[in-house]
């Protein structure tokens, strides 16, 4: 759900930059103070692998196509301001060097995916697996549950930003977004729920040391 | 617990190039907001690019379109893994800086 420049109006460009900045900013505050030596390799493979993993687009229904966001995959990982910061250097790139997403649109993706999308996986993941953490199946559903909500509500997110644009009228484009991104949903919940088994299978420690720490991340 | 060792760093690096070999085989249909958008007609409110770089994820001056998207896939996982590697690091030395003072 990259927007591309010409389907966001000044203002809503505005708005979003200064809420990516501000965010993205607290995030570096954030990883200034907490950001363990042990975490920097396993940011770089994150988002290393969230960028491969953006190429490829899988169908869902009636000649459409969706991929992985990974802001659940990241902030399960490796926390949220870890993630965050992945996410965005990911974007960036993307627009940068790609032109995949606009470059005035860059704030509205980093808002949608980066800042809203990772800190509403995490926020569903630790409330869930708080409830169901102890069992390995409620680890797994905590985490497919983060990763659909995370894509559900970026897609309502960036349904906003193009209605208040007045690309598409809100009563158009949320249902639209929404339910195409409820089935894509699907899909981020199936990739993320396997890249974390294998994760699991390889290095179960990097799942489950920060269940003591500060800096947050899985459990 | 131990640091992350240099072997599952290059592991999980190695899975991401596996990823981007692969990235021919993707899906070629639109997106879910390209999908909306075609469907809502608002997709031509779309500006192109001011500058082209790896537009599309292919790479440029390559005729075999599988081979300029897989070598698009590996400069970019290599770009992102070199960027955002060095951002960490550069967060966590003036950590250990503020420290020793």
């Amino acid at each position: 759900m990259h927007i591309p420049d010409g389907f966001l109006n000044p203002a809503t460009l505005a708005a979003t930059w200064v809420a990516s900045s501000g965010s993205v900013g607290y995030g570096v505050h954030r990883l200034r103070r907490e950001l363990d030596e042990r975490q920097v390799p396993l940011m770089g493979v994150t988002a290393a692998f969230i960028f491969a993993a953006q190429m490829m687009n899988f169908t869902v229904a009636g000649g459409t196509s969706g991929h992985l966001l990974g802001g659940a995959l990241a902030a399960i990982l490796l926390g949220p301001w870890a993630a965050m910061l992945a996410l965005t250097s990911v974007l960036a790139v993307q627009a940068l060097v790609f032109q995949d997403g606009g470059l005035l649109a860059l704030g509205a993706n980093i808002w949608n995916m980066a800042v809203v999308g990772v800190l509403v996986a995490w926020a569903v993941y630790r409330a869930l697996a708080r409830l169901w953490g102890q069992k390995t199946w409620g680890q797994a559903l905590a985490a497919f549950l983060a990763a659909w909500t995370s894509v559900f509500v970026a897609s309502l997110m960036a349904s906003v930003e193009l209605a208040l644009s007045g690309a598409s009228p809100w009563r158009v484009v949320l249902p639209a977004m929404g339910g195409v991104h409820a089935l894509i949903g699907i899909g981020e919940g199936i990739i993320t729920l396997a890249t974390l088994a294998l994760v699991r299978a390889v290095r179960p420690d990097l799942l489950l040391r920060r269940r003591t720490s500060d800096v947050g991340g899985a459990l | 617990m131990k640091a992350p060792s240099r072997r599952i760093w290059i592991a999980g690096l190695c899975l991401a190039l596996i990823v981007a070999l692969l990235s021919p085989l993707a899906s070629p249909h639109p997106d879910g907001l390209e999908r909306v958008a075609e469907d809502q007609g608002f997709i031509q409110r779309a500006l192109d690019a001011p500058y082209h770089l790896i537009a599309d994820y292919v790479f440029p001056g390559i005729s075999n379109e599988a081979a300029a998207t897989i070598l698009a896939g590996i400069v970019g996982t290599l770009l992102v893994f070199g960027i955002t590697w060095g951002l960490a690091a550069a967060l966590r030395r003036r950590e250990g800086a503020q420290k020793r003072v």
